[in-house]
């Protein structure tokens, strides 16, 4: 019994076959998973950005504001909150805050753009809907994702890393266009 | 009455040890004193913590939405730290001196340490309890920096792990001594085994902790200015996921305990499931790297190779005892001559105990739900489909709750009766809480992961966003599944309930039990010894052999669907 000691040789007792297969089918098993992950990165179109930079969170911001500066096309609504329609290919920022995900952000069907992200105070968590694509978004750090919307429609982005109080109002707007 | 029968449950026997009638076992009464006082506080946090947890499933429930922002947070913060750390903590360290002092007739290390890291980790973990509760530290149970709690909270956190730590190293000491003392013949039974499994990795756990929290500590009283977002996520979660590993290696080893008390049962090699623990020592540490998979700036080869356990190697112990308890039990039940076709030993098997019913739930709610969803979940690409959904904690709720927590109920059925001395009141009711909980936590992490696929944010008070500028409906669906799960979170809760009353009946009313009793009602199963050490050779086992398959069907064909709904988001790299 599993509670008692046990006496003599156990490590040499033979093994149930059907341990035997199963640890091997188990086994196997395993390297199909692990062997999937590194499949993805040559063959499939969905695999996370590692690169990201150190930045300070005032850099970020300038930079953000230059491009919402250049590219404005007007505001969200009564809002206030700038839309901004990047050209295509360019390098895109969106600021995360206590509460707000800055600007809202147009993009065309079918074009790539390299999205930064990152925050001016805690984490947060970008959360775009419904598509579902999350990632963390953290203080100090420009992460840069290469997307390419492939359909056009309304998408928000909702914080889903708890950010104090206001977090459950954190939400953002990404829209997609027609090409143009 | 109650006071004085608390007293009287918890006094220091005269004798030194007594002779348990049940199994045989020398019992020593400061470990069993120790024991109680672990296993009590342990149920009092449960308690506690399971109506936070209520709490907090009432709120998501859009249409009832119960408590405001500002004690959502709270409570949910508390309902975490409570749970998850000192209900599983403390009962893990009665566990811990059980399995050492008791199965291995050992005399207890120095109890008076033992007491004075048992008075560390109830200072500790009230002194948390208490900081959340002010409202000052709702940083929830990760505490990312930069967000800060207040000090005391740090605090109560390193006394609580030391505490815990010097429970280990009496643990460690124990062995040591019942060695020296020949206590045991041969080598460990494998419930220790699967036990020191438990205590190596605490101590791997509580250091990583003390890295982390101490300059946190100090960073929240103003000594240190900075701590890096990301370091401290890394080095957090080396503390946060390994402790996990610690409660599989404990709730395994649960399950071997009360398999072999209820029914006999064997594992079917000694080797293989000693193995199987083995390679949780060996490859848990790697796996904080699956909680970082949507971090900025990490190699996607340190992540796949990582997150996967170098080649699943720790998945690989899991599906080994997967297979390896539930062929022990087919075997001992057909020892017993239960035979009939394929299943009959499952059917005939004592599902009016709720230490088997509840054992037996736990395993197949933890293989199913938990380890199947926890594998797609630490899928390095398919991770950014759920990072951070409710989906994380449907997953969990699945392995730490309807796992660890089912697996710890179930126990102390047969703690109450075998350490406690006492009968289990009310039969009927502990007959029916097993399934009532286990109904109720499998729900609330199925709903929750529903949701969680329909990309509804974990930790959220609100998610028809009314108060924010922008708009957004997530689907009709997801609001379905959060009033699904606010049911089965009454269901569990009720489950719960059942639970405390009973163990705090039993204790404090229980009728105590004499010679007679333990005649008329035997605990522990007559053990058929068949072969000297496992059940290799001496049957076909084929209800386990369908079990396995059916599992091993629902995990492959899962994981490839999550592939599928991958490959349908936005191309990204
Ligand atoms: C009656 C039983 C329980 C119910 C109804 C329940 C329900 C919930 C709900 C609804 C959440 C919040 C999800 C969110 O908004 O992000 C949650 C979080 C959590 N639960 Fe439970 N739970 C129960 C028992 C437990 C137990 C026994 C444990 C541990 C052993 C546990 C561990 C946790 C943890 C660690 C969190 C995450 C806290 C955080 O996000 O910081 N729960 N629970
Ligand atoms: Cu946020
Ligand atoms: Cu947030």
């Amino acid at each position: 019994m599993a509670i008692q000691p046990v006496k003599g040789l156990w490590w040499n007792e033979p093994l149930h076959r059907m341990e035997l297969i199963w640890i091997f089918i188990a086994f196997l098993w395993g390297v199909v998973m692990f062997s999937a992950m590194i499949y993805w990165h040559i063959a499939g179109q969905q695999n996370l950005s590692n690169e990201a930079y150190r930045i300070d969170p005032e850099v970020f911001a300038a930079k953000a504001e230059a491009m919402t500066e250049q590219y404005q096309i007007g505001e969200e609504g009564d809002t206030g909150v700038p839309v901004v329609h990047p050209p295509p290919g360019s390098d895109v920022y969106m600021i995360a805050r206590l509460w707000e995900w800055w600007p809202v952000l147009e993009f065309e069907k079918g074009q790539s753009y390299r999205l930064h992200l990152s925050s001016m105070d805690w984490q947060h968590g970008f959360s775009l809907q419904p598509v579902n694509i999350n990632v963390q978004v953290h203080p100090n750090y420009d992460l840069v994702l290469t997307i390419t919307p492939d359909e056009a429609g309304e998408y928000t982005v909702v914080c889903n890393e708890f950010c104090g109080i206001g977090h459950h109002t954190m939400v953002g707007k990404i829209r997609v266009v027609e090409k143009q | 009455m109650s006071a004085g029968a608390l007293e009287g449950a918890l006094a220091l026997p005269e004798e030194k040890y007594r002779v348990c009638p049940d199994t045989g076992l020398r019992v020593y009464a400061k470990a069993e004193t120790l024991i109680k006082a672990n296993a009590v506080v342990a149920v009092v946090f449960l308690a506690v913590g399971g109506l936070f947890g209520l709490l907090v499933a009432l709120t998501r429930w859009p249409a009832v939405h119960l408590l405001p922002a500002e004690w959502f947070y709270t409570v949910l913060t508390a309902h975490g730290a409570a749970v998850l750390l000192f209900w599983v903590i403390f009962f893990e360290m009665a566990i811990l001196y059980f399995a050492s002092a008791v199965l291995l007739n050992c005399r207890l290390a120095t109890p008076k340490f033992a007491w004075f890291g048992f008075i560390l980790m109830v200072v500790g973990s009230l002194m948390a309890t208490v900081a959340v509760l002010q409202g000052e530290s709702s940083v929830m149970f990760t505490s990312y920096v930069p967000m800060k709690a207040a000090p005391h909270f740090y605090l109560g956190l390193i006394l609580f792990a030391v505490g815990a730590l010097v429970g280990c190293i009496v643990f460690f000491g124990t062995l040591v001594i019942a060695k020296e003392e020949k206590t045991y013949e041969g080598s460990v039974p494998l419930v220790t085994f699967g036990a020191i499994t438990a205590a190596i990795i605490a101590v791997f756990t509580i250091a990583s902790g003390a890295i982390i929290l101490v300059p946190t500590f100090l960073w929240s009283v103003g000594y240190i200015s900075n701590i890096d977002t990301l370091t401290y996520k890394l080095v957090w979660w080396a503390m946060g996921h390994s402790s996990q590993q610690i409660n599989v290696s404990a709730h395994v080893a649960v399950w071997y305990a009360i398999a072999a008390l209820v029914l006999g049962a064997k594992p079917l090699s000694e080797k293989v499931s000693r193995t199987a623990f083995l390679l949780y020592i060996l490859f848990l540490q790697l796996a904080s790297a699956h909680h970082l998979l949507a971090e900025p700036g990490i190699s996607s080869e340190w992540k796949v190779f990582n997150t996967s356990y170098a080649i699943y190697l720790a998945v690989l112990g899991s599906m080994i005892h997967g297979m390896s308890l539930p062929g022990a039990i087919e075997a001992a039940q057909r020892r017993r001559g239960f035979n009939k076709g394929i299943f009959g030993w499952l059917r005939q098997a004592p599902w009016g105990n709720p230490a088997f019913s509840g054992m037996f739930m736990s395993l197949v709610l933890f293989g199913f739900l938990g380890g199947i969803s926890g594998v797609v979940l630490g899928t390095e690409q398919i991770n950014l489909l759920m990072h951070n959904t409710l989906y994380v904690p449907g997953h969990f709720h699945a392995t730490v709750v309807a796992g660890t927590t089912l697996a710890f109920m179930a126990i102390t059925y047969l703690v109450i009766p075998l350490i406690f001395r006492r009968e289990v009141i009310w039969p009927a009711v502990a007959r029916w809480q097993p399934y009532i909980f286990g109904i109720g936590v499998a729900g609330i992490s199925l709903f929750m992961m529903g949701a969680g696929t329909l990309g509804v944010a974990r930790r959220h008070w609100d998610i028809t966003f009314s108060d924010s500028i922008f708009t957004f409906d997530y689907p009709g669906t997801a609001f379905l599944m959060m009033g699904l799960n606010g049911i089965s979170a009454i269901l569990a809760a009720i489950g719960g309930l059942m639970y405390v009353v009973v163990v705090v009946g039993s204790i404090l009313f229980g009728k105590v039990r004499d010679e007679a009793a333990v005649k008329a009602n035997p605990i522990v199963a007559p053990g058929g010894a068949v072969s000297a050490y496992g059940s290799e050779g001496t049957l076909k086992l084929p209800g386990t052999i369908v079990l396995v398959s059916v599992f091993f069907m629902a995990f492959v064909l899962y994981y490839f669907i999550n592939w599928k709904f991958l490959s349908e988001v936005w191309p990204l790299s």
